[in-house]
């Protein structure tokens, strides 16, 4: 077989350790001036097709993904420096209409159709809109098996088989490539890009489009009504005995 | 709300993505009246899962008919069960040993044609596993944006989400025509499991390809109660070091207060606990009435799982552990000897 084409879209979020604020307008979350990085479960995504490649499964190439502001071209760098051979920016600019899963799953499709992918590895969810639909959306479109969760990919010839998270354990399941599978936590441990890799990645080619450049005209189905801040708990006591611990939340009707 | 304008463009969109199907555009001001919710239920090796119903009690928010949704081998049994749950009108079963594994590739074409079937303007699931692996890949299907883990209802158009890790609370208006979303079983209590009773009717079952093989599973066994749906949890991290230091001192002190047992990442990533034992943002959301935690930091991926309980007891023997500022009851302490001295004390009342 002639080597797996590789497709794996990265997302520029707001970095996972950062708390985010809702801004005061209470239309969105403060995004200007607050650390961005890849969302995590595409790191595990890069990570994982990457080592595909390493464990001497035929990778003909690797392409990263991202639509998104201008700096999604930071992450796509970081992609390459892990190992991705060439990437793709589609710009979305903050001013224009923001993608949802939908309209990524569309652009996806476009992008698979063009690029001959045979192998799309998505991240489970993306930390910020926590919505977990893109990958499964995508192999919808397309037609695909799709195995979401990933704790495990092997590739043998054709067939693909994947241990997934599911609730109460693990599920594997099988099928034939071309396919879609989503990263779980479990998968594996990305890499940290070393300093001559990020050097390296900076001459490696990305590709800038545009929507329209694919023939997409997505429009949002969602429309934000409000972002709110949860409502805070209630400062609760500290006590310093079990038995004070345990008569308190009997007080509470824990107990 | 809806305007000309939006009619004409969602006409237009419709009949450019759907040349296929018969362009029926319903009348708006009908719609509130043509509400009809399909819920699609889980079951396993022909029993109900209970934390499915979820969907139901959604649907019931929502008002309009509510029809349940149930598919495998052996259904038919599960179907006589679900009849009897409050609220639904009709259930709809697929007998098909096909469908029994929930594999999306045939299930989500099967939903599609029974959708299509009952004209539902909203098809509801949990945001479990098997409804996060079905839903999207039906809302793609349907050409709509799906949306996922609601926890309110504002109106049929108008729901809430939890977004980033639970830190900040999303309001979302759907502009489409069918609204394909999953629930947080935790913010829709289970309906009542008795006095109903619905009519049982055979779905269509359009035979659709599988290209996915269900190979096996490994599912850890437990006669404690389930994690996302039990009323008290307690839950173990880093603090407890090892696995053997886990096994000893959480199970014991699980079974004295009748609880289920959660873990934060940290413990999963070290090995103390199952994956399917994860607690968060990544793992699951419990809302019980007691989560007990010991030796969990409480990073804003693990609170995102847990902050919803009634009441939070933590014991950690860092006193300026962020898991303090959202317990209603901190022990600061050695959770060595605190755990053990608990479960004791607990056991004797």
């Amino acid at each position: 077989m002639s080597g797996l084409r590789i497709l794996v879209p990265v997302k520029r979020v707001i970095d996972y350790a950062v708390k985010p604020r809702v801004n005061r307008a209470q239309t969105a979350v403060e995004t200007a001036n607050v650390k961005h990085s890849m969302n995590p479960f595409d790191e595990l995504s890069i990570e994982e097709a990457i080592r595909l490649r390493e464990r001497k499964v035929p990778v003909q190439e690797i392409v990263a993904f991202s639509a998104g502001p201008t700096k999604s071209q930071d992450i796509l760098r970081t992609a390459m420096a892990m190992g991705a051979d060439r990437s793709i920016h589609v710009v979305v600019e903050d001013k224009d209409p923001q993608l949802e899963p939908l309209g990524v799953a569309k652009l996806l499709k476009k992008v698979v159709e063009e690029q001959k992918s045979d192998l799309v590895i998505l991240g489970k969810q993306s930390i910020d809109d926590d919505a977990s639909q893109t990958g499964q959306m995508l192999a919808g479109l397309l037609g695909w098996p799709q195995a979401t969760q990933a704790s495990k990919v092997e590739i043998a010839d054709k067939t693909v088989t994947v241990v997934k998270e599911v609730d109460g354990g693990v599920e594997t399941v099988k099928a034939d490539l071309p396919m879609v599978i989503t990263t779980d936590l479990r998968l594996n441990e990305p890499r940290y890009a070393s300093l001559p890799n990020i050097m390296k990645a900076k001459k490696k080619p990305m590709e800038k489009k545009t929507l329209k450049d694919y023939g997409l005209d997505e429009q949002p189905r969602l429309k934000t009504v409000k972002v709110t801040e949860p409502p805070p708990r209630k400062g609760g006591v500290k006590v310093d005995s079990v038995d004070s611990m345990i008569s308190k939340l009997k007080e509470l009707g824990a107990l | 709300m809806f305007s000309v304008a939006r009619k004409s463009a969602l006409r237009q969109a419709r009949t450019q993505l759907r040349l296929s199907q018969p362009v029926t555009v319903p009348h708006y001001s009908a719609l509130a009246r043509l509400l009809s919710t399909l819920a699609v239920l889980e079951q396993r090796d022909g029993k109900l899962n209970p934390a499915s119903l979820s969907a139901i009690t959604a649907g019931t928010k929502l008002g309009g008919s509510i029809t349940a949704f149930v598919a495998g081998s052996g259904v038919k049994s599960v179907a006589d069960e679900a009849a009897k749950v409050k609220g639904i009108e009709k259930i709809i079963y697929v007998e098909n040993g096909a469908y029994e594994k929930g594999l999306p590739e045939n299930y989500a074409p099967l939903l599609v044609e029974n959708i299509k079937e009952g004209g539902y303007t909203h098809i509801l699931a949990g945001h479990s596993a098997f409804g996060k692996n079905l839903l999207p890949r039906v809302a793609a299907l349907l050409d709509s944006q799906a949306i996922s883990d609601i926890t309110a209802i504002e109106s049929e158009d108008t729901f809430v989400r939890p977004i980033y890790a639970g830190n900040a609370i999303l309001t979302v208006q759907s502009t489409d025509q069918q609204k394909v979303i999953t629930v947080r079983g935790t913010a829709f209590p289970a309906p009542e499991t008795e006095g109903g009773s619905a009519a049982i009717v055979a779905g269509v079952d359009p035979k659709a390809e599988c290209p996915t093989q269900w190979v096996s599973e490994d599912l850890a066994k437990s006669d404690r109660p389930d994690l996302s749906s039990a009323e008290k949890v307690v839950s173990g991290g880093r603090g407890l070091k090892s696995k053997e230091e886990f096994d000893r001192l959480m199970p014991p002190l699980a079974d004295a207060l009748g609880a289920a047992i959660g873990a934060s990442r940290a413990a999963v990533d070290s090995g103390f606990a199952d994956n399917s034992l994860q607690v968060g943002q990544t793992g699951k959301n419990v809302a019980p009435k007691l989560y007990l935690c010991a030796g969990i930091s409480g990073a804003i991926q693990h609170l995102a799982g847990m902050k919803d309980s009634k009441v939070i007891a933590a014991i950690n023997k860092d006193g300026d552990a962020p898991i303090f500022q959202v317990a209603d009851v901190g022990l600061v302490g050695d959770l060595f000897e605190k755990v053990p001295e608990l479960t004791e004390k607990l056991k004797s009342q």
